[in-house]
């Protein structure tokens, strides 16, 4: 029971690990090149759902935007109501990379379609087999 | 000091790369001047920086006026300034050659190609200046994803080559990034500063350990160090000779300082040297480099392929000299940066001008290749001779410091390797110097049809020396490489001896 207990109360960290474990398995083992960069983007994502699971707090927290803020404070502002904003916007960036890094991957997949006619790895390493043994 | 001069060290760049797609929709031959204009300002700009630095010591520049743990901070000391010469001088001197070479190689391409060059030289500029890990992981996306461009539009198979170091880079990165993540829930902070005075009370934490393991390892996809450098060869081969010359010589360097970083500012060097056994696997594992890098290459017949292990053994001798952990193999590691983003960009460049020239990368068709071109084999054959380490060439003395870095901490397996890959990497260059100065040059192959330049060149070698704007940067760099040996004194007294991190 203890172990439940300990994969239940980090089950966000459970779950980003299982995710980021099944991109990377595609980014290693599969042969389709789409594959690749699908498990590529499951591996990126499981970062962003670690770092935004980092900032949230139990209680009731809510979203970092201070009510009745304009002009004078009314209230003084308690850190615990509020999750961190922080990784969010740090996330905000990192799916900015991830997206341009996705384009250029799928560009390339574009030109190597219309080189060799097929996205198989093994194929495409046995039409190179082929250009070298000439 | 001009007074922003550390922003616009980055700013410049970045902003010149869009401003340089609209002057190409205007005027394509403009861009050429643009780029090496900017980048020619980015030269100064350093140089102003590391005259400051020199002389005032630490500048610490808040972007936007807010104050460091909360704001990004530049953080730049002698060792940010020093590599921040290195690679703006290349960027420089490689652009200025790029003109004839890029127009032949991608003739429509020429507005793009600058475009993303400049995106290249700022993310890599971005890496080195700034003091803030998550900035530094946005920096390090910039230039990799210029560089899987860059690399893309290449030979044949530059596309799966990129595809490949696209996979590869994507895992260092996103490993980095978890480092900085675990970072950032047990101490709360980003700034590298405020990390390394916030991180020694939670040395034995395995969050903290975790976090370094996946920084380390990040870096050493990005600086393709032994076990992960698989991408390396392939893309380096089969990039545009600019691009390659540009990418070998700095993106594997600055990969050894964000390590530099991390192992010695980040984290202190008693957590990475005696509290885990980090700088032992490190030395064992460059170990390994220096031994693979020199044998590989040995085997090859393309040029650029070859020099491309070479580059794998280089960085193992980087690790190795910041592995044992004393003075000596610090300042050896930090000089061999410096040395070797000049031997580096020396053959490169070299090797360029030879395919500009006879279209032809292996070394089999390099017979009697002095004739024709003179000035770039002497380059050649000066770049070749400070990879193995012969005085006064630059080489010499950095594996000088190295070695005795080693022999100071009783690594005698480090120090005997490093010989043992300096003699490889002998019969390496004195394979192909023999065969450039007494080949025959009958036993030539003959060219592919297509590629073939000029017909009856390669049975009748005559003088035909690359284009001056080819043959300049890679002169330049061959100086360097000859003149640095001699200035080494006074580059450690000036400013390497002020990197070497407290507690050595």
């Amino acid at each position: 029971m203890e172990i439940m207990d300990f994969i239940i109360s980090k089950y966000n960290y459970w779950i980003y690990i299982i995710l980021m474990m099944i991109g990377f398995y595609a980014m290693i083992a599969k042969n389709n090149l789409v594959k690749k960069v699908v498990g590529m983007n499951i591996f990126q994502t499981a970062i962003i759902l670690f770092f935004v699971s980092t900032a949230s707090k139990k209680g009731g927290a809510t979203i970092p935007i201070i009510q009745y803020g304009h002009g004078e404070a009314t209230d003084i502002i308690n850190t615990a109501q509020y999750i961190n904003p922080l990784p969010h916007v740090l996330m905000l960036t990192a799916i900015v990379v991830m997206v341009s890094t996705f384009g250029v991957a799928i560009a390339l997949l574009i030109i190597i379609y219309r080189k060799y006619n097929t996205l198989e790895e093994d194929e495409i390493l046995n039409i190179l087999k082929m250009e070298d043994g000439k | 000091m001009i007074e922003n001069a550390p922003a616009l060290i980055v700013i410049l760049p970045l902003i010149a790369a869009p401003v340089n797609l609209i002057i190409g929709l205007w005027r394509k031959d403009l861009c050429y001047l643009f780029t090496v204009a900017t980048l020619s300002a980015c030269v100064l700009l350093s140089v102003d920086v590391l005259v400051t630095v020199i002389s005032n010591g630490v500048i610490t520049y808040k972007l936007g006026g807010w104050a460091p743990p909360w704001g990004i901070a530049y953080f730049i000391d002698h060792l940010n300034a020093f590599m921040l010469i290195i690679v703006s001088f290349i960027s420089l001197v490689v652009s200025v050659y790029s003109k004839k070479s890029i127009e032949k190689e991608l003739p429509d391409k020429v507005v793009h190609f600058y475009t993303v060059f400049l995106l290249l030289v700022s993310g890599l500029l971005g890496i080195l200046i700034t003091g803030d890990v998550f900035n530094l992981y946005v920096f390090l996306e910039i230039a990799s994803i210029a560089g899987y461009a860059l690399i893309a539009i290449g030979d044949d198979r530059a596309p799966l080559a990129s595809f490949n170091y696209v996979i590869m880079g994507t895992i260092g990165a996103c490993f980095y990034l978890l480092g900085v993540g675990y970072l950032y829930i047990s101490t709360g902070s980003l700034n590298m500063a405020d990390l390394s005075e916030l991180l020694p009370g939670m040395y034995n934490s395995r969050v903290v350990i975790g976090a370094f393991a996946f920084l380390m390892v990040g870096v050493a996809i990005k600086m393709a160090f032994f076990p992960l450098h698989k991408w390396l060869p392939d893309a380096y081969t089969h990039a545009p000779s600019t691009v390659s010359a540009f990418v070998a010589s700095t993106m594997t360097k600055v990969g050894a300082y964000v390590m530099i970083r991390i192992m010695f500012t980040v984290f202190k060097p008693y957590f990475s040297i005696e509290l885990i056994p980090a700088s032992a696997i490190l030395g064992w594992l460059a170990v390994a480099a220096m031994l693979f890098g020199c044998i590989r290459a040995i085997a090859q017949s393309d040029v650029k392929r070859m020099l491309s292990y070479i580059i794998i053994a280089e960085v193992g001798y980087i690790v190795m000299g910041l592995s044992v952990g004393n003075r000596m193999g610090f300042t050896g590691a930090v000089l061999h940066i410096l040395n070797d983003a000049f031997m580096m960009s020396c053959l490169f460049l070299a090797a360029g001008s030879i395919e500009y020239k006879t279209g032809t990368r292996s070394v089999h068709n390099f017979a009697q290749l002095y004739k024709k071109m003179p000035l770039t084999m002497a380059a050649f054959t000066i770049g070749g001779l400070s990879i193995v380490g012969i005085p006064p060439t630059c080489g010499f003395f950095s594996k000088w410091y190295l070695v005795l870095g080693a022999l100071e901490s009783q690594q005698w397996v480090f120090a005997a390797t490093l010989l043992i890959s300096s003699l490889l990497t002998a019969v390496i260059f004195f394979k192909i110097l023999v065969k450039i100065y007494f080949g025959d040059s009958s036993e030539n192959e003959p060219l592919p049809a297509g590629r073939q330049a000029r017909p009856l060149e390669s049975s009748t070698p005559v003088f035909d020396e690359a284009p001056l704007s080819m043959l300049l940067p890679t002169g330049i760099m061959a100086i360097g490489v000859l003149t640095l040996g001699f200035f080494s004194g006074k580059i450690i007294s000036n400013v390497i001896q002020f990197t070497v991190p407290g507690g050595f």
